[in-house]
């Protein structure tokens, strides 16, 4: 006998199929990830875990016959029945015999689950999102240059030798150039040597003399490797294109925005965050919470500290536009923002708003979106904020309201849908 | 005679199981006259066991997403604790490898030894079935030359095209195996030679001048009549994957072979499908035997003795058919109770015996019985000859019809005087294949007409096929022959009950 441990062999032997298996399944997955998703938080958005799916999608069908016709079934654990008892049919069971009898038959499992790794699980979840308009604006920057192979040149460093392309172009030459080989020159010396012991006359071996003399010139003159043989690899320098994105998260933080709204507001800003970081290099996350006055603030000071004042939003959009002008050059940075509120302004702000919004905001930006949190089940008509925004007509951000933290993945869905059809209105 | 003990406690290592296989040798191979195939175990992890579940139990398969969905299956369901890992698998192949988890108690570890090392491995190198359809000692290098080639013709080919290939091959895996007993024994390891043979010479023949030849006028040739044509196709032919294989008009080479792999693979594991009861039987008899001999021997102790009680009665267990747990008869069970039942009817028979097992009973060699049984049975003969009054009467087993034109179910036969020849032939027919699978040859080919392919299903009164899935497949079968595909499905007096057509898509 042999005895064998195989338990330090690799594990994993399955990977391969079960991506092939993901790669087959991707669209029912992708259902399935949306629909768990909806009532996940987001720390576990970030963890993967189990998405139940149909079996039905990715069966494999086979030559089956239907339940019709008579079918003998033998049973064990035969109580009380004698032979000739007629039985009702067990309920729901279309046919099939006694007490669920011949289970495991027929089509099997009607659904089964998967366990996703969290970075499955997100690409499932963001495959068909991307940020609109992006511009590769950015073509020259800091890591930006990336050397490419592009063909062979004369000259180099000999670390770049390209050895076989250089052989190549030797052989192609002696060859042309009719080199004589090592070869043919042993053996016309090993015809002198026989003609000298078996004593030939000077004559003939003047004339092997003089072959070989030739021969060994033109070896001479006909170099092996010739510097015009030598070949380098080529790279040149190639730019890279970078989509260089800065998200301005812009936030009411006033005393009319209950936790509950933030809490909401957070979750869409998450999302967002979330979806960048995945989705693109470099991405620059600027916060600006405002009240009556507007701040840039680090994230944990965004969502976590309290404020008190007034609402005035045209602050927030100063505050943006002093930061883009100040960091974000515009030839080499997309703007998004994402605004979140409760919709409450004071009036006299709001023409200040539309006029900042319409006149330097929205210039600027490739996307801007608004999302008006609301308390759940309360539906209090349209906010001033959202009315002074519907004002600006066909440049109006894109505006949706959510009221409850299911609502933030549909929404969020709706807003980066891919092939936006004229973003931003 | 007592000897040491073998081992103490639930810990293993590597020298015990050295010496409880060499234990269990002593009584398998020397007392009981098993032969077996040399063997090769192998410690493997709880993951690794799950790898190989998903692979067909296989150490070696080709690539297919197929084997990853089993995979997310089986490893969900065990992660969940829905299902346990099997103690062990088995394969068929010479030396015969058989894996044992590390998480095993040593008890376990030898009962495992003994049940798949000794028992399956006896079963794999002497039922006629296995002899005949499979080829243990070329079966491992075959896997690997196939995984190869499929992997050789996804670089050459590309991934999809193959994936869509193997997935109409795998479709029709039930109809690719010859149920008829082969002519010759299967030789797995001329496969790849003859495969690199006939690549050489379709090389060696190509000649770059055949191409520029100015076609001709195509000459129609005279139409074949259908009986002609049936016979060049050697037609019937059950085996729809080998008709395809050798007949299917637009396949390259490469597809050709790679139906003949999963032909070929089809085929290896159809005596396992013919012979699970027997198969289950024989191994759960031998470890039982081999485990209380050890006992009595004194080679294990009693802990370990009742540890492994509990675990067989476990596999032993057959919930009747109202229980929650009742997912069919299960074959541990049955095989088992028939094997003990043959064994007491050969040494004290009773009156009974003497009627229903005339051939054994009384005859006081139980294991010379046994190893005769074991050779040259499948689960549905077995059962029509060796399933004694006494068995049924322990499961309790009846017989019940289900006809649709009947409101309700109808108790036909129990376990008595009038009703045992009928449970036992009624039970019998439920391992025949031929009464799961349908019954498809392929019937004619239409050469005068459009090469329309006619397949026939054979109802045999047991009703049609399942409609959306025969589509499906039918799909794949015109995709594999390259033109319209005919199903027809005829009731035994050869009327068309319905047909199914599916068109060869334009590639």
């Amino acid at each position: 006998m042999q005895l064998i441990d195989r338990r330090l062999n690799p594990s994993g032997k399955s990977l391969p199929n079960r991506q092939r298996f993901l790669r087959r399944a991707r669209a029912i997955i992708k259902e399935a990830v949306s629909n768990t998703s909806a009532g996940r938080h987001i720390r576990e958005l970030e963890e993967g875990g189990a998405v139940v799916i149909p079996a039905s999608g990715i069966d494999e069908a086979r030559f089956r016959r239907g339940q019709t016709g008579r079918r003998e079934h033998v049973l064990p654990g035969n109580r009380d029945f004698l032979e000739g008892d007629r039985l009702p049919r067990p309920p729901g069971g279309g046919g099939s015999g006694g007490g669920g009898g011949e289970a495991g038959q027929g089509s099997g499992e009607d659904q089964f689950s998967i366990v996703l790794s969290a970075d499955e699980f997100l690409d499932f979840f963001l495959e068909d999102l991307e940020l609109p308009r992006l511009e590769r604006r950015q073509i020259a920057a800091m890591k930006a240059e990336t050397p490419r192979r592009a063909g062979y040149a004369t000259a180099g460093s000999p670390a770049n030798l390209a050895i076989s392309r250089t052989m190549r172009n030797a052989l192609a030459r002696r060859t042309a150039l009719n080199r004589p080989r090592p070869e043919e020159i042993a053996a016309l010396e090993a015809e002198i040597e026989a003609a000298e012991t078996r004593g030939a006359d000077k004559e003939e071996i003047a004339l092997l003399m003089e072959r070989i003399s030739i021969l060994r010139r033109r070896a001479m003159m006909i170099p092996y490797i010739d510097p015009l043989d030598i070949r380098y690899r080529r790279f040149e320098l190639t730019p890279r294109p970078i989509a260089q994105a800065v998200m301005f998260c812009l936030m009411d933080v006033s005393g009319s925005m209950t936790e509950h709204m933030k809490d909401v507001a957070k979750r869409f800003f998450m999302l967002l965050y979330v979806f960048l970081k995945r989705r693109y290099e470099h991405v620059d996350v600027v916060f600006i919470r405002h009240t009556d006055e507007a701040k840039e603030v680090d994230e944990d000071t965004f969502f976590h500290s309290r404020e008190t004042g007034g609402t005035r939003v045209s602050t927030a959009f100063d505050e943006m536009m002093r930061v883009t002008s100040e960091r974000y050059p515009l030839d080499s940075w997309n703007i998004y923002a994402a605004q979140a509120s409760d919709g409450d302004n004071e009036r006299a702000d709001n023409a200040e708003t539309v006029e900042i919004l319409r006149n330097k905001i929205l210039p600027i930006c490739q996307y801007f979106a608004y999302i008006e949190v609301g308390e759940a089940g309360r539906d209090t008509g349209l906010s001033s904020l959202w009315r002074t925004y519907e004002t600006l007509g066909d440049s109006a951000p894109a505006m949706r309201r959510v009221s409850s933290r299911q609502e933030i993945y549909p929404v969020f869905r709706d807003l980066f849908q891919r092939q936006l059809s004229g973003a931003g209105a | 005679m007592k000897g040491p003990l073998l081992f103490e406690g639930a810990d293993w290592g590597f020298d015990t199981l050295q010496r409880a296989h060499d234990a269990i040798e002593k009584i398998a191979v020397g007392e009981m006259g098993l032969s077996v195939y040399p063997n090769q175990i192998e410690v493997i992890t709880s993951e690794q066991m799950l790898d190989a579940y998903a692979a067909t139990g296989m150490p070696i398969y080709y690539s297919h997403w197929s084997f990853g969905k089993s995979f997310v299956q089986s490893e969900g369901a065990y992660r969940k604790g829905y299902s346990g890992l099997a103690y062990e698998i088995v394969i068929n192949s010479s030396p015969c490898i058989s894996y044992v988890m590390e998480g095993n108690t040593m008890t376990m570890q030898t009962l495992v030894i003994a049940h798949a090392a000794f028992g399956h491995n006896h079963f794999f190198k002497n039922n006629y079935t296995f002899r005949d359809w499979t080829d243990p000692s070329g079966i491992l290098d075959y896997l690997v030359f196939a995984r190869s080639f499929i992997a050789d013709c996804e670089d050459r080919y590309g991934v999809a095209q193959v994936e869509g290939l193997l997935d109409a091959a795998h479709a029709l895996m039930a109809q690719g195996v010859n149920s008829a007993r082969r002519r010759r024994r299967p030789d797995l390891r001329s496969e790849e030679a003859r495969q690199r043979d006939r690549r050489l010479h379709d090389e060696k023949m190509y000649n770059e001048l055949w191409r520029t030849l100015p076609a001709g006028a195509q000459k129609s040739a005279p139409s074949p009549d259908d009986s002609l044509v049936r016979k060049l196709l050697e037609l019937p032919q059950e085996n729809i994957l080998y008709f395809l294989e050798k007949n299917a008009p637009k396949l390259a080479p490469w597809q050709r072979e790679i139906l003949r792999i999963v032909r070929l693979m089809a085929q290896y594991f159809y005596p396992q499908r013919l012979t699970k009861v027997m198969n289950e039987g024989t191994a759960t008899f031998v470890h039982y035997s081999v485990m209380n001999r050890l006992h009595e021997t004194g080679q294990i102790n009693d802990g370990s003795y009742l540890e492994f009680l509990s675990s067989h009665t476990n596999v032993v267990m057959q919930p009747s058919f109202n229980d929650p747990r009742y997912n069919g008869i299960n074959p541990y069970a049955l095989g088992f109770a028939m094997m003990r039942d043959l064994e007491r009817a050969c040494l004290k028979p009773d009156e009974e015996d003497r009627e229903w097992l005339p051939d054994i009973a009384g005859c006081g060699d139980p294991m010379g019985a046994l190893l005769d049984i074991w050779a040259n049975f499948r689960d549905d003969s077995f059962i029509l000859q060796y399933l004694s009054p006494k068995v049924m009467r322990e499961f309790r087993l009846f017989d019940l019809v289900d006809d649709p034109k009947d409101p309700t179910l109808l108790v036909d036969a129990i376990h008595n005087e009038r009703g045992y020849q009928r449970v036992r032939s009624s039970l019998a027919q439920t391992y025949e294949l031929a009464n799961h699978e349908p019954q498809i040859e392929v019937h004619s080919v239409d050469l005068a007409g459009d090469r329309k392919l006619i397949l026939r299903h054979n109802t045999l009164g047991r009703g049609v096929l399942v409609e959306s899935d025969s589509r499906k497949v039918l799909r794949h079968v015109a995709a594999l022959w390259g033109y319209d595909v005919l199903l027809q499905e005829v009731d035994p007096d050869g009327r068309v009950l319905r047909e199914h057509t599916a068109g060869a898509s334009i590639s």
